[in-house]
């Protein structure tokens, strides 16, 4: 049943599975990408990139450069100085953290391998290269610091010369007394790594930036998900007014997180607009991703798990150390990951005594920040990794020791040790279901007689808890400019339809579909008849945008309450036409009805009055048809979710080379609005999961260059490979909202690596074999074999 | 990611293309299907004064029987090899290897002497050649040569076609009665290069191997034939004991070198591995392998 009307009805969207309406027009090729917009004047820019990862600048020799066909400007570090004001990653709520000021092309050094160091724009991109063969660079070659243990070696080279040491950030969480409850009982330990990925998006980033001196706009057409943050970000850093400032995101073809960072290009090509005056555009080729977009994880994790003989758990004791690249990223920092992974850690059950360490270094590799599920995998294998070996320990099945360890359903609303607090988990409702769906006993018996033939396969399971819905708490408390909260403006058009513009944002996920069910539902008229617009800094109302897993939990209700009070204002101009009382009125089917559904006065004949003949209301009667209405989270500071994962795979013990069977989700995110849209999350994000299990790494040799910066080179997850996905749902709609929507973008990502892992760890299990890193390659899996 | 400028002429005949290469004051490439030349281009890995685009020659197109052997044109699609039904009858190592070789879409435009001319020793034709003792058409100013595979490869990305030359044809000897091969490989993804790949040919009189034929590729610089596993699978039957006798002795004739993703001795273990599999197939009777 719907949370919101009682009536009977067909404009009952919600918890309806519809397709994405924008969905043809991509499929047909007619997106409009960032790239596709081609301005009057318009110049192209092409970055020199840095070959070394730690070096020193010397001279630049330009001139040959400049004097190329087409090229209308060569810029350098030096021709920013004074119209942009750097930029540093800190947010104050994480005590002690320090980094380096940034500024678009850098003047003294670079710190990376594929650093943009010179900027040539001309007539067209290919003019552009063609310049850049032509730039001279002095570099100084300096020692870089590459893995985990020479950047916190005491005597390693330091990156930021100010700083006393390559410590970005530090913190310790401490509940209880662990040493304590170390003493005398039973004990599990890991040591897992995790590589370095990243979101390879189908487009590439890209950006236009139109400067016009004559009435000091600046508009820039980017591919991003947070269109607000970087309208902010260019006014304040640009010292333009924010009035002047619009950025637009049109179609963006995937984002993960990705796209919500600011990038030394994204500076320099809004500044070169600015110097030149002149619309100027960037997209970074493939070899560029690589060599720039953020990457993510890389985390050593060490842990370990006190439990009695019957299973009770007890303690939880973790050191992450955490790898982010030369500096902090902007204006998020690189420190939330590690964050969310210390405080991830245990999170679905009954712990006492809990003590993390967290270590985010400095490297000089591609800079590092939030992805998908930003720290979910992590803490998630490393629970549910302990939680396993545990089981075994103690000859218990791991459905077993989970069912006796999870916070119960009394005990809500539960603060963990770490400090998250839950409104009401789904832990063993998810847990039987999943055991149901994956018919667990019928595959433990399927393995056992396989393994007879030499034939390993494995099962692992991994539960999650999943942060999403975040108030101010995340960012705003610590100073940046980046809204928890959201707006939608709607508009009951001469035509009786209804135009919605909203400050969430589109990917490609179906933020738009979403809210045009709820607003269609909210209102009472055709889901065909409501149009979504999104990603306009100068058209929709200013709010927290695509991140976190908020559209549906915040961008959703705040569509529904803006519903409301639409609804509200037809029904007030209706009653006036029709002499009754509101409360006597409904709307349905895109009519206005009376209580007992007999239409009176359809919607288009409300609008026409309203609009053209405003003569014929009451006197007081007001015949606006625009209603804006923006909400803000203020119960939970998330909404937490939760879920379970199951992995079937089969190890080719010979080769290492993992086949991946079948995987399973049962996930809770409250209220389902469309239940196609969270499979399809679902499904990519545990694509994606799978891909950090078995394929995807950013691989750097001893001098910092980026050894696999191509799609030949760098594996995705392909059709191929991938498994069927099972997934079923589990309703607990939050009780903060009306809508009762909580996020569904990071759980398929948060626990299919986890239960990998898992899976492939009970196939070796016989054998006497452990692999405790990831991606589990057919290297890493032969030599946890004994085979090489 | 935008090629430096060249430029560009098609041309429908051997004879013309040979000229356009002569006249060319610069560096001129032939273009066939692009698979890995463009992306060379577009990562200014290489900057061509001209490309010769010799996708229209008629000649350079076909699969045939000419005598004693199937001759393969060089603009043979990968997509045709994996489907050709004549390969299957006389070569099915070459449907088989076609089916590992990256993608639909590249399959489409990708070519058969394009493969063999950049001679990549990771990819799957060049090794195929070897095994099936095939040789390889090359046309020049001064006339056509057949150079036998084995005799092809020179080094990584070496063969022995000079500038100006145009690899124009296969020719692969037909089989005879007890003639089986295959080809198979090991890569983290369908589609990928492989991690080793394997390229088997065996000759049986009655129950014996008279001569075996293995080719691998991406152990080495070239495709690498395996002489000592070959020796140990020669004047016996196959079966298990020449099968173990052949991966002992690989030892002696693979010294593959590591990269960042696999030791040396993982390739070495895999290589063993993937002979192991190819022969125990083969062993298992003719299947569709037998050649007519």
């Amino acid at each position: 049943m719907s949370a919101v009307t009682d009536s009977p009805s067909r404009t009952r969207y919600i918890g309806q599975g519809l397709p994405r309406p924008g969905a043809k027009r991509l499929l047909a090729g007619r997106g409009r990408y960032t790239d596709d917009v081609v301005l009057p004047r318009m110049l192209h820019a092409a970055f020199l990139r840095s070959p070394y990862a730690h070096a020193r600048l010397g001279s630049i020799e330009t001139a040959d450069a400049a004097a190329m066909p087409g090229v209308h400007a060569v810029l350098t570090g030096a021709d920013f100085v004074g119209i942009c004001a750097p930029w540093t990653g800190t947010l104050t709520h994480f005590k002690g953290m320090r980094s380096a000021p940034q500024m678009p092309l850098p003047a003294d050094k670079v710190v990376w391998a594929g650093q943009p160091v010179v900027m040539v724009i001309a007539e067209s991109r290919a003019e552009a290269e063609d310049a850049l063969e032509l730039v001279g660079i002095d570099f100084e070659e300096l020692e870089p610091v590459v893995d985990l243990d020479a950047a916190s070696a005491p005597d390693a080279p330091r990156i930021d010369a100010d700083a006393a040491d390559n410590v970005l950030f530090r913190t310790r969480i401490e509940a209880g007394d662990t040493a304590r409850a170390f003493e005398g009982t039973w004990s599990v330990a890991v040591d897992l790594r995790f590589g370095r990925h990243t979101a390879v998006t189908m487009e590439p980033r890209s950006l236009v930036a139109d400067y016009d001196p004559a009435e000091e706009r600046l508009t820039v057409h980017q591919s991003t998900q947070t269109p607000y943050q970087f309208q902010d970000i260019y006014a304040r850093h640009f010292g333009l007014s924010e009035a002047r400032v619009r950025v637009i995101a049109p179609d963006v073809g995937g984002s993960f997180g990705m796209k919500l960072h600011l990038y030394h290009e994204d500076m320099a090509v809004v500044g070169a607009s600015l110097l030149l005056k002149r619309p100027v555009k960037f997209t970074a080729d493939r070899m560029e991703a690589f060599a720039s977009d953020i990457h993510a994880r890389d985390h050593r994790v060490r842990a370990r798990l006190a439990f009695e003989g019957d299973g009770r758990m007890r303690a939880i004791e973790v050191d992450d150390v955490t790898g982010v690249g030369p500096f902090s990223a902007y204006p998020r920092t690189s420190a939330v990951e590690g964050n969310q992974v210390v405080r991830l850690i245990g999170a679905p059950y009954r712990l006492d005594d809990y003590r993390a360490d967290l270590t985010v270094l400095v490297q000089n590799k591609v800079q590092m920040s939030q992805y998908r599920a930003v720290g979910h995998p992590i803490a998630c294998a490393v629970t549910e990794r302990l939680v396993d070996l545990a089981a075994r320990e103690l000859d218990l099945d791991p459905f077993e020791i989970r069912r006796r360890n999870y916070v119960t359903d009394d005990m809500y609303p539960h603060k963990t040790p770490s400090g998250y607090t839950f409104e009401k988990l789904s832990l063993a409702a998810c847990l039987d279901r999943l055991h149901d769906v994956m018919n667990y006993p019928a595959l433990r018996a399927e393995q056992a007689a396989l393994r007879e033939k030499g034939i390993h396969r494995g099962i692992g399971i991994a539960t999650y808890v999943e942060i999403t819905n975040p108030t101010p708490a995340f960012y705003g408390v610590g100073g940046a400019h980046i809204s928890a909260q959201d707006g939608c403006v709607l508009k009951l058009t001469p035509s009786g339809d209804v135009a919605c513009a909203i400050s969430i944002t589109e990917q490609g996920q179906g933020s738009e579909a979403i809210v045009g069910q709820i607003v269609a539902e909210g209102v009472g008229l055709d889901r065909d008849r409501v149009r979504v617009l999104t990603g306009d800094t100068e058209t929709t109302p200013s709010g927290g945008a695509t991140w976190a897993c908020r559209g549906a939990g915040i961008g959703g209700e705040t569509a529904l309450q803006a519903a409301r009070k639409l609804k509200e204002r037809i029904l007030e101009i209706a009653a006036a036409i029709l002499q009754a009382e509101t409360g006597s009125l409904d709307i349905r089917d895109g009519a206005v009805t009376d209580a007992d559904g007999s239409p009176r006065v359809t919607l288009t004949e409300v609008a026409n009055l309203a609009y053209y003949r405003s003569d014929l209301l009451p006197p007081g009667v007001s015949p606006a048809l625009t209603v804006a209405h923006h909400f803000a989270p203020r119960g939970y500071p998330f909404a937490f979710t939760n879920g379970i994962h199951g992995s079937l795979v089969e190890v080719d013990t010979e080769t290492g080379l993992v086949r991946i069977l079948k995987h399973w989700v049962v996930e809770d995110c409250g209220r389902v609005i469309n239940p196609l849209l969270v499979d399809e999350q679902i499904r990519g994000g545990v694509v994606q999961g799978l891909g950090a299990a078995f394929f995807e790494e950013c691989r750097y040799g001893e001098t910092g260059q980026l050894l696999n910066g191509s799609m030949t080179d760098y594996l995705v997850p392909m059709a191929c490979e991938m498994p069927d996905i099972v997934i079923r749902h589990v309703e607990t709609p939050t009780k903060d909202t009306e809508l009762g929507a909580k996020g569904c973008g990071e759980a398929g990502t948060a626990a299919s690596s986890g239960a990998a892992l898992n899976a492939v760890n009970d196939a070796l299990q016989p054998l006497g074999a452990t692999v405790s890193q990831l991606p589990m390659t057919p290297e890493r899996i032969l030599r946890a074999l004994g085979v090489v | 990611m935008k090629a430096r400028a060249f430029d560009y002429r098609r041309v429908t005949s051997v004879a013309e293309a040979l000229d356009a290469y002569a006249a060319c004051m610069g560096e001129a490439r032939y273009l066939a299907g692009g698979q890995s030349l463009l992306p060379a281009l577009n990562l200014r890995l290489d900057a061509p004064d001209l490309l010769i685009d010799i996708g229209r020659i008629d000649a350079l197109r076909g699969i045939s029987i000419e005598g004693d052997f199937l001759r393969i044109g060089a603009l043979t699609r990968h997509a045709e090899t994996l489907s050709s039904g004549l390969i299957a009858a006389h070569a099915p190592m070459l449907n088989e290897a076609a089916a590992f070789m990256a993608h639909p879409a590249i399959r489409n435009l990708g070519t058969m002497g394009g493969s063999l001319a950049l001679a990549d020793p990771a990819s799957e034709l060049p090794a195929c050649m070897r095994a099936l003792g095939a040789s390889i058409e090359i046309t020049g100013p001064a006339g056509t040569r057949n150079v036998a595979a084995d005799d092809y490869f020179r080094d990584l990305f070496e063969t022995v076609i000079a500038p100006g030359e145009l690899l124009s044809a296969v020719r692969v000897p037909l089989g005879r009665p007890g003639t089986r091969m295959r080809f198979d490989e090991i890569a983290r993804r369908r589609g990928d290069y492989a991690m080793v790949g394997l390229a088997a040919h065996l000759a049986l009189a009655g129950d014996l191997v008279e001569t075996a034929r293995l080719a691998f590729c991406a152990v080495g610089p070239t495709p690498t034939r395996a002489p000592a596993a070959e020796a140990a699978l020669a004047g016996r039957p196959l079966g298990l004991e020449s099968i173990a006798a052949a991966k002992a002795a690989l030892a002696a004739d693979l010294a593959p070198d590591a990269d960042d993703t696999l030791s040396a001795a993982a390739r070495m273990h895999l290589a063993r591995v993937l002979l192991g599999r190819v022969l125990s197939a083969l062993g298992d009777g003719p299947q569709q392998a037998e050649a007519a």
